[in-house]
């Protein structure tokens, strides 16, 4: 599904190296895990590949079903079938949210070749999968995050996950900010798409999410490497005795 | 104090080139705008009130010429139950208008002068309020030689909006008009104008507003590039009536729309508000002066601007507290959405305040799209084109919100989608 060899990545403006060779398969059907301590590059990761501005890709390669991923604009990848829900997810005054989704769902149909969803059908889905994520029909009609708390802002993204069906999900911190409820309904939510032709990257700092979200993979990311790979056992002793050990271990 | 000669020579040369019309009620307040005009002069480059923007093409004895522009679009509000009231370059069209009788209302033209008319208190009246404490000369001018216009009495509850519909036929049209609106104690009317009027349109609007009156005036300004218009509203609110006043500009290369708002009685409310798109050789200038002179009134100042392509926008926004116009809520904001380093926006907010309890914020901004927004709407498959045009609406809605009626909103959004949709290509 998606498939990350050598991934090196610099900023733009400053000759900061921040991903230094990153290695990562993520197949069709599985959930794959990142974590690591903060300023890694995890979520650096997330925006080289949906195609943020502002990094270079100095060497290395990321294609998504075969096809490469570098190569194409922020809406191809999106409408190719990649999906990152944002670690910040940004807000859109002015822009309603219904009508944002709309927008998108269609955009990428049409990228797509296929037909384009009637308003009705659209109103439909999106009431039923709001309802599952408790998310209410005011907060639909507002602006795009506009005013959304911390955890309405993260389920707001699965939301949108859950209406663009994507093939390849990286989510980037969903579950930072939410109580417990709200942890168990995003969950629930990605739960939900886990299928056999879909992939899921999702970075976390907690083992918490990943007992909702069971993994197949593991991975530990530091300093713009992914320096060590494992089951789900492996969160756990990220959990119990942090990154010293692991790290001193692969130095 | 005379005026510099070169001032005086303009000023006399744009007269000569008029006529006054003589007979009827409006003469005598005719003759007093005249001798406005000639004390105050024509304005020009040096005045402070034009800083940014160049008065000679508004003032010149003739008017540059503008080309008629067909867009293929169907007119604004052309689908919409309304009473229609054309002007064909500056001249009252009776062939293409609705008949003039509605209830709630009386309407006539100010071309056919009789000996007496409510209109005598008002015409001219605001206008000459208006010219205090910064000179409106080209008002003056208006009110001296306005050709025709319609004299508007709103004294019930019209059942549809009264829709101005200006048509520009000759490249050549230089035209005046002058309307007035008086709206009686609880009256309520909504006024749309639309169109292009002339090659140069010179437009004045008095707006009087008993006690409880409301009058919500919505305007579109567009579909002709070359346009070259300067207009004025002068609205006075008695005690709890409503005034809103939105424009929708589009084009144009020299616009100057000044409001001038006076609050006389208490517990007023006026919303002025503009969103305006240009493009290449357009300049746009909002000019608004709000005087609050009595008790908790809230006035609201909200303009937009969406410039490309070297276009360049103006705002000047005043509010004026007098001493005893105490709980007074002024809000005032201007910004503009550079789509490019070529274009520019020039602001001058301005608070002056002489009453001590009162809550006035201003704030002006201009800014590019935000590039955040834009990763966001295109991590989401929106394309580039798709997502600049949805955050350029956005950047409007806080004016364009500002009309009440929300099927009105829509039309003027869809406006602003074509425009930029053309734009795209
Ligand atoms: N645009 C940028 N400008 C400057 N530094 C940047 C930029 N983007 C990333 N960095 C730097 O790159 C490093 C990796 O950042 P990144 O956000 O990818 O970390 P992370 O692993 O997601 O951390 P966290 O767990 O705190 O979210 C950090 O040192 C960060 O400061
Ligand atoms: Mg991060």
């Amino acid at each position: 599904m998606l498939e990350i060899k050598n991934l090196h990545v610099k900023l733009e403006e400053e000759d900061k190296q921040i991903l230094k060779g990153v290695d990562l398969e993520v197949e069709a059907g599985k959930v794959h895990a990142i974590m690591g301590p903060n300023g890694s590059g995890k979520s650096t990761l997330s925006y080289v590949l949906s195609g943020r501005d502002g990094y270079e890709v100095t060497d290395g390669s990321a294609t998504l079903l075969g096809e490469d991923l570098l190569d194409m604009d922020v809406e191809e990848r999106a409408a190719a079938g990649l999906f990152l829900a944002f670690q910040y997810p940004v807000e859109i005054p002015g822009v309603g949210n219904m009508t944002f989704l709309r927008t998108a769902v269609n955009a990428q149909r049409k990228a797509r070749g296929e037909e384009e969803m009637s308003s009705a059908d659209f109103l439909k889905v999106i009431r039923a999968r709001a309802k599952e994520l408790k998310i209410d029909a005011e907060m639909l009609k507002r602006p795009v995050n506009v005013g959304f708390s911390g955890g309405e802002k993260k389920r707001n993204e699965i939301l949108q996950m859950a209406m663009l069906e994507p093939k390849m999900c990286i989510l980037d911190e969903t579950d930072s900010g939410l109580d417990v409820d709200a942890m168990k309904l995003v969950a629930d939510g990605v739960n939900a798409l886990r299928d056999e032709g879909r992939g899921f990257l999702v970075i976390t700092h907690y083992q918490r999410l990943l007992d909702h979200i069971k993994p197949d993979v593991v991975h530990i990311m530091a300093n713009g490497r992914i320096i060590k790979t494992g089951g789900p056992e492996l969160a756990l002793e990220v959990e119990q005795n942090g990154y010293a050990d692991i790290m001193s271990e692969v130095a | 104090m005379a005026l510099p000669q070169a001032k005086q020579d303009v000023t006399e040369a744009r007269i000569a080139a008029l006529s006054l019309p003589e007979g009827g009620w409006a003469e005598p307040a005719r003759r007093e705008a005249l001798a406005r005009v000639r004390a105050m002069g024509l304005p020009n480059a040096r005045d402070e009130y034009w800083k940014f923007t160049r008065p000679d093409t508004l003032v010149s004895a003739e008017a540059p010429a503008a080309r008629v522009l067909e867009t293929g679009e169907a007119p604004l509000f052309d689908s919409r139950d309304r009473l229609k009231l054309v002007f064909v370059d500056g001249v009252f069209s009776a062939e293409e208008s609705d008949d003039l009788s509605l209830e709630g209302v009386t309407i006539d033209r100010l071309a056919e002068a009789k000996d007496i008319h409510w209109a005598k208190e008002l015409y001219g009246t605001l206008e000459a309020r208006g010219q205090e404490p910064v000179a409106r000369p080209l008002a003056a001018l208006n009110t001296a030689f306005a050709t025709d216009g319609l004299l508007i009495h709103v004294t019930g509850k019209p059942s549809k909006p009264i829709s101005l519909i200006y048509r520009h036929v000759s490249d050549s049209s230089d035209a005046i008009l002058h309307h007035v609106i008086k709206v009686d104690a609880g009256a309520e009317a909504t006024i749309l104008e639309n169109g292009p009027a002339a090659a140069r349109f010179n437009k004045c609007m008095e707006v009087d507003l008993a006690a409880g009156a409301r009058l919500h005036h919505v305007r579109a300004q567009g579909r002709d590039h070359e346009r070259r218009a300067a207009t004025h509203v002068f609205a006075r609110l008695e005690k709890e009536s409503v005034f809103k006043s939105f424009t929708l500009s589009v084009n144009g290369a020299m616009t100057r729309n000044e409001v001038v708002v006076e609050f006389t009685g208490d517990d007023g409310v006026a919303h002025v508000a503009g969103a305006c798109m240009g493009d290449g050789d357009f300049h746009h200038d909002d000019t608004v002066f709000v005087t609050h002179d009595a008790v908790n009134c809230e006035s609201r100042q909200v303009f937009k601007k969406v410039l490309r392509n070297g276009a360049t926008g103006v705002f000047q926004g005043k509010i004026l507290v007098k001493p005893d116009a105490q709980k007074t809520d002024g809000y005032q904001i201007s910004q503009s959405l550079l789509l490019d380093e070529d274009s520019q926006f020039l602001a001058k907010p301005e608070l002056e305040i002489y009453a001590d309890d009162v809550a006035c914020s201003h704030g002006s901004t201009s800014g590019a799209i935000d590039e955040d927004g834009l990763f966001y709407l295109r991590a989401r498959g929106v394309p580039r084109g798709t997502a600049e045009d949805l955050l350029t609406i956005a950047f409007i809605a806080e004016a364009v919100q500002e009309v009440d009626d929300e099927s009105l909103q829509e039309d003027l959004v869809e406006r602003v989608a074509g425009w930029l949709a053309r734009r795209r290509g």
